[in-house]
């Protein structure tokens, strides 16, 4: 499979001399779902904040197939003055996307996502979970190749977390998007992705990569299997030599 | 995986629709929802959920208040005025029955006073409208380039600062001594508290946001509508509230330096005081205050109209 994504020996030092990255060097290629986790401050956010644009790297080479991206952020950083619908509609307002187009691609999103029913409610009305899958849906609309996630469900309880992963791995196999995926999480990394990277401390590089073997769909359960404890347990081990 | 229940009407139905427990969830590629929507998620409240406010508690205080505040001016006035004071300053009572009805400087009461709050209003209502043109222009400017935020600060801080009396003969040099002079006067005492509040809104919007907006290459007039200014809303209001007090005070001052033309209550006020006719004096008194509880709360309703919907106000 071709790269969607490939990060060739990407450093970022900060104006303020604060040196995130040094020499991050992986791929994410088309089908694949990767996560990425690590100790914070390690330059996860910003290795996301370069792919997508927001920030220039100091060094190496990045290579982006599609740009066109979804991202999604911790924070859902929906507009509040907007209704659900109004807000999954915002980015193809941004991209001049005529109007009955808008609301046809809207409604879609928003049935994916289960918030059919919503469409007219603010975001003060909606807990934390339905928030995030307002975001989720409104990245939807442009329906792009290359999924960027920066620790979306890092505010959630965990039983509406597990049951968000569960629900973001069907739309991943359903709208076969390339996912890059930052995580505390290594339950949630392991159960959603097909490669799990660990990050160094700061400046951050990749330290260890493991493959995860488990066919999708996934069930639940499967989080409560010996290989599934096996694999977290490998990946925990680099996480806290990475801390170290 | 168990079905869910929620409660709350409607939550039942849209709940149905969305929930598959997850062995019976569509296999990939098929359509229809992949989502599930938990119990413990469906929080969502419905949107115009306000408490049902009780009128007469509402208002009980302060018309409590109210009385003690004539019985303490009256008290006053009997136990600790002397004679000749007690002339000038009327009872609350009497202020009710004469100062609103007995001869007025050049009419008969009401009728001087009800033309007085018309043009009062006028005045402050145009030079709200004014501050509010050229404040949000100015803060839009100071928004987009530190250097146009430092250079005009000082001067929006000076509109606040200098006293109206020591401009007032520049003031009549150039705009005369009737409406127009009135106006700017106005729009001077009230401009500071909007430009400060909408340069405050408009940089209120969270980076995340912004980001979205860079991410999605927004240009700027769609960055300023569709995110700043909307952000912005809020502190825009507390700015208009905080203003249209201002605007009643600027419209009375401005009566009392630039009296050729119609005569509001600033200048009634004026003539009343030096005609010794006190009881209308009070009357005057008492409307121009209420004057600007009515604009402040008409802004207050403006602005429950306008964002009321998304946003919660604390008062
Ligand atoms: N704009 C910036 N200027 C200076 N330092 C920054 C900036 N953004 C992030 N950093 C620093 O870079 C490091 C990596 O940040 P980030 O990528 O957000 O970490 P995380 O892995 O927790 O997402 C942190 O130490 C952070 O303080
Ligand atoms: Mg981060």
């Amino acid at each position: 499979m071709p790269a969607a994504l490939a990060f060739d020996r990407i450093t970022k030092v900060f104006p303020d001399g604060t040196h995130a990255l040094a020499d991050a060097t992986f791929a994410v290629d088309e089908g694949e779902f990767v996560t990425v986790v690590g100790p914070s401050g390690c330059g996860k956010s910003t290795l996301l904040r370069i792919a997508s644009g927001l920030t220039p790297a100091t060094g190496g080479k990045l290579t982006v197939t599609d740009p066109n991206l979804g991202y999604t952020f911790q924070d859902a950083t929906l507009l509040p003055w907007r209704t659900v619908g109004k807000n999954v509609e915002l980015l193809c307002e941004l991209h001049r996307v005529p109007k009955a187009e808008r609301a046809k691609r809207a409604q879609d999103a928003i049935n994916l996502v289960g918030l059919s029913g919503f469409e007219n409610f603010y975001p003060k009305a909606l807990s934390g979970g339905m928030k995030m899958r307002a975001s989720l849906a409104r990245s939807l609309t442009l329906k792009p190749k290359v999924f960027l996630f920066d620790e979306p469900f890092g505010a959630i309880d965990e039983i509406t977390r597990e049951r968000l992963n569960e629900e973001l791995m069907r739309l991943f196999l359903r709208e076969k998007f390339a996912g890059l995926f930052i995580t505390h999480s290594i339950y949630e990394a392991v159960y959603l992705s097909t490669r799990v990277l660990v990050m160094s401390a700061r400046p951050g590089r990749i330290i260890a990569s493991f493959a995860v073997p488990f066919p999708y769909p996934r069930s639940p359960d499967l989080r409560f299997e010996p290989a599934f404890a096996e694999l977290t347990g490998k990946v925990n081990h680099a996480l806290r030599s990475a801390h170290a | 995986m168990s079905e869910h229940r929620n409660d709350g009407p409607g939550a039942e139905s849209r709940g149905r629709h969305a929930i598959r427990s997850a062995d019976r969830a569509p296999a990939p590629g098929s359509g229809g929802p992949i989502a599930i929507i938990g119990q413990e998620e469906l929080q969502a409240k419905s949107a115009t959920a306000s408490p049902r406010r009780n009128i007469l508690r509402d208002a009980m205080p302060p018309a409590i208040v109210f009385i003690l505040f004539l019985l303490a001016w009256a008290g006053y006035r009997t136990f600790v005025l002397d004679r000749f004071k007690r002339r000038i300053v009327p009872l609350p009572w009497t202020v009710l029955t004469r100062g609103f009805t007995t001869a007025g400087a050049s009419k008969k009461n009401p009728s001087e006073l009800i033309t007085g709050i018309k043009i009062t209003t006028q005045v402050a209502v145009t030079g709200l409208v004014i501050a509010t043109i050229v404040g949000v222009m100015l803060a839009v400017l100071m928004s987009t380039r530190k250097w146009v935020e430092n250079s005009v600060y000082p001067y929006a801080v000076a509109l606040q600062t200098i006293p109206i009396i020591a401009i007032a003969p520049i003031i009549n040099i150039i705009l005369g001594s009737g409406l127009g002079a009135r106006i700017f006067t106005c729009v001077v005492i009230s401009i500071f508290p909007i430009i400060i509040n909408t340069l405050f809104g408009l940089k209120s919007a969270d980076a995340g946001q912004h980001d979205l907006f860079t991410l999605h290459e927004a240009g700027f007039f769609t960055r300023l509508f569709k995110l700043q200014f909307q952000a912005a809303l809020p502190s825009m209001f507390e700015g208009f509230r905080i203003s249209a007090g201002l605007s009643v005070i600027g419209a009375i001052v401005g009566e009392f330096f630039f009296s050729q033309g119609p005569r509001g209550l600033g200048i009634l006020i004026d003539i009343y005081k030096s005609r010794g006719l006190y009881n209308a004096l009070f009357a005057a008194i008492i409307l121009s205050s209420m004057l600007g509880l009515v604009v402040f709360f008409a802004v207050t309703w403006l602005r429950k109209i306008v964002i009321g919907r998304w946003y919660q106000a604390a008062r």
